[in-house]
């Protein structure tokens, strides 16, 4: 029985992270229930949106490392992100003006924007892989460790260690500070609310003199910076590489989902929820249990529910089981 | 009539596009152009009878696909003896328990009404542990024979041409269970769940190599036509060939390409006469009925859930039997280049294009956006290097751009997708 090298065992492998890709997600589940409460579809350009804006973010952050220009012990992408995030924002206008206006004045059905929003994502993809290429990239520097594990060990005297890494801090910080920001700014300013209004009901909103054109402009700017921000976090804490961006589609959907899709504050919960889950099933409890049970009985296996590789189903069956019992959604979303 | 006349212009169009290939390339490039074109075009209808006739959004094609060439691996390919005796049988018993308890959690689901979730979850765990203790060691055993050559449990060793019916059954019973729990849900929703589901299937293939090799591939699968090579070593072919003034290389393969394309052509013709067939037929009415106002086909008694239960199991399984068919002609299973943008949207831009409800479009569509798929990429690159002629031979921006040209298919595919669904909704042969 070794209680505190187990909890610090789990900490390490599976909090630490738990946490920083909880975050990720959470982000970029804000960033698809946004556009989806004030649109009404569910952009499947997303992922390929924060696969853009960590682009911009890694091509300005080598032009400033090839001017020596850095943040210290912090990674130079957080100087450019704030540029990366005016770019995205432009290019997401854009965007909208040739793309979605239309049927937005037409009033088509969602489905029509969904599908429009496939065209986006396939020429957004081509741009990536045409201006970056399709291989993986790795732009983080500064220094890698809050505390390694080494130090942790030699300060507390245990047997295992706990390391945090500057990314996984930065992470943290900057998804509190702006969902922090983004909820003052819908609850608190006259253009959040206005936005909250026409997310609940068009009509009244119109008719109580909301412009519909500005609080969708508001919109695709905030999505863009989230999902900028989300992009960034994850390429640094993980790694760059556009088709992985892609498939983040899919456990961002499910976070969304899964907190109720229109709602930011279920973003938010479905994102950890999501995000713990597939940290928990694919890790190998060997070590965890091994500090828990008598000497003697520690077990022989990996204990791993689930190899990496199913990471998706993790989400995907979260999603179904939470879509059969609550089809709205842990926190009450909006249905169209 | 005017409006068939123009449907007949387009099909021609496109065949002479590919027939153009086949003067300026080489008939080689065209039949293969030809033969894909073939399995797309039935891709789409598969797509089309689920978007068209029913407007379900479903965005896992990929995941069918792949399904149909598993198919092809296990009805195909011979049995591996060793491996079955390392460890098939229990396998095969580990598999059956995972599945009943997944049957048996559903059951106590609806018929406990005490404690329910602790029930639940009790079965669910101790099934699992069950499950794990059989199946971890059988895999493994299976594994360790021979894992160069096959470390799996091989096929049934039948007729591969068999195994386009089995993977439209595969297909169909994979999409049972996503319509069972998925279908009936808001469409944003059913998107999600099939591109879920199309993931995890790539997943499982590639991670389960006692099915398939996983990632290792499984190549050499039996062929439903002759080899080039015994082609050439028969007298009677080489013959033949020297009297149409043919060298025997290059009759062999267009041989072989032709009986492919004519086999893929028979079962196209099939799938679209039973499709053309069930859409005027009362069934194929009720069907259009409920897209167009779902509420009111509701109202007349029509069990709306249960029809498109029906479709989506329908089309799906067409496209396992294309699935099947794409991985009988390229004679290999590659879990790891199944790839959404081309298996699942590619699709959906083949009946965008082509004009979704009606099986003809599908079919056009089909045809014509692979051939612009295969055709983008050289002309990409011509394009690129006709831009960048003016930069010295060395620019480092010039080679980037050129390796980078590949990727124009892409944007090309978007901007082609954007254009139809704005200024033709209704696609090349709009729905009658």
């Amino acid at each position: 029985m070794d209680v505190l090298n187990a909890i610090v065992a789990l900490l390490n492998y599976v909090v630490v992270p738990g946490v920083a890709y909880g975050s990720q997600l959470a982000l970029g589940a804000l960033g698809v229930t946004l556009i989806f409460g004030i649109l009404r579809f569910s952009n499947f350009a997303h992922g390929d949106t924060m696969a853009f804006g960590t682009m911009v973010t890694i091509l300005l952050t080598w032009a400033l490392q090839a001017a020596g220009i850095s943040a210290g012990p912090l990674p130079t992408a957080l100087l450019t992100l704030p540029v990366a995030i005016v770019v995205t924002a432009v290019v997401l206008l854009a965007t909208d003006r040739v793309v979605y206006r239309f049927y937005r004045r037409t009033r088509a059905a969602p489905i029509t924007l969904v599908i429009a929003s496939l065209g986006v994502m396939f020429i957004m993809n081509g741009v990536i892989r045409f201006i970056i290429g399709p291989g993986e990239q790795n732009f983080a520097d500064g220094s890698r460790f809050i505390i390694t594990a080494r130090q942790f060990k030699a300060m507390t005297g245990l047997r295992e260690g706990l390391a945090i890494k500057v990314t996984q801090g930065i992470t943290v910080v900057l998804a509190i500070v702006v969902v922090a920001a983004l909820f003052w700014f819908l609850n608190r300013t006259r253009t959040g609310k206005s936005m909250r209004a026409y997310a609940d009901n068009e009509d009244l909103a119109l008719l109580s003199g909301i412009n519909p054109e500005r609080v969708v402009t508001v919109a695709w700017v905030l999505a863009a910076a989230l999902a900028t921000i989300a992009g960034v976090l994850y390429g640094l804490d993980k790694s760059f590489k556009p088709f992985t961006y892609f498939q983040l589609l899919l456990p961002i959907f499910a976070s969304a989902i899964v907190g109720g899709l229109g709602n930011p504050l279920g973003a938010i919960a479905g994102g950890f929820v999501i995000a713990f889950s597939e940290v928990t099933v694919t890790y190998a409890w060997k070590k965890v249990v091994g500090y828990l049970v008598p000497e003697g009985l520690e077990p022989s296996g990996l204990l791993q529910l689930l190899s990496t590789d199913y990471k998706f189903a993790v989400s995907f069956a979260i999603l179904v089981v939470v879509l059969l019992v609550r089809p709205t959604g842990l926190f009450r979303g909006q249905s169209s | 009539m005017t409006g068939n006349m123009r449907n007949i212009l387009l099909f021609v169009i496109v065949f002479a596009l590919i027939g153009a290939v086949g003067f300026l390339q080489s008939w080689n490039v065209a039949l293969v152009i030809l033969n894909m074109g073939l399995i797309s075009a039935l891709m789409a209808l598969g797509v089309n009878m689920q978007w068209g006739y029913a407007g379900l959004f479903n965005i896992g094609i990929m995941g069918f696909v792949a399904l149909g060439g598993l198919a092809t691996v296990l009805t195909s390919m011979p049995p591996v003896t060793e491996a079955w005796a390392a460890g098939g049988l229990r396998v095969l018993v580990a598999l059956a328990v995972g599945a009943g308890t997944i049957a048996l959690a559903v059951r106590a689901w609806h018929r406990v009404s005490r404690r329910r979730g602790l029930v639940v979850s009790t079965i669910v765990v101790v099934g699992f542990i069950i499950y794990r203790w059989l199946f971890d060691p059988a895999v493994e055993a299976i594994e360790a024979v021979n894992p160069a050559a096959t470390g799996y449990l091989g096929g049934l060793g039948l007729p591969v041409v068999l195994a386009w019916p089995v993977g439209g059954l595969l297909a169909a019973g994979a999409a049972w269970i996503i319509g069972k729990t998925a279908l009936g849900l808001r469409s944003d929703y059913l998107a999600i769940a099939t591109l879920g589901i199309a993931e995890i299937i790539i997943a499982v293939m590639k991670n389960e190599d006692w099915l398939d090799r996983g990632v290792k591939n499984v190549v050499g699968l039996p062929r439903p036509v002759p080899y080039e090579v015994d082609l050439q070593q028969d007298p009677e072919f080489v013959a033949r060939a020297l009297e149409l003034g043919l060298d025997p290389a290059t009759a062999s393969s267009l041989y072989v390409k032709l009986s492919y394309g004519i086999m893929f052509a028979v079962v196209l013709v099939i799938v679209l006469l039973m499709a053309e067939l069930s859409l005027r037929s009362p069934w194929g009415r009720m069907m259009r009925a409920i897209r167009d106002n779902e509420v009111a086909a509701e109202a007349m008694g029509k069990d709306v859930t249960r029809r498109h239960l029906e479709i989506f199991i329908l089309g799906s399984a067409v496209c396992g039997i294309a699935g099947a068919m794409m991985t009988t002609l390229d004679g290999q299973l590659t879990p790891g280049t199944y790839n959404p943008l081309r298996y699942t949207f590619l699709i959906w831009l083949m009946v965008i294009v082509g004009g979704s409800g009606n099986n003809w479009g599908a079919i056009l569509g089909g045809f014509l956006v692979w051939f612009l798929w295969v055709e983008v990429e050289p002309m990409g690159r011509w394009l690129i290097e006709v831009l960048t002629a003016g930069m010295s031979p060395d620019s480092a921006l010039r080679a980037h751009l050129v390796e980078s040209a590949a990727h124009m298919r892409l944007m090309t595919m978007g901007v082609l997708l954007l254009l139809v669904l704005r200024f033709s909704p209704r696609g090349l042969i709009p729905e009658k």
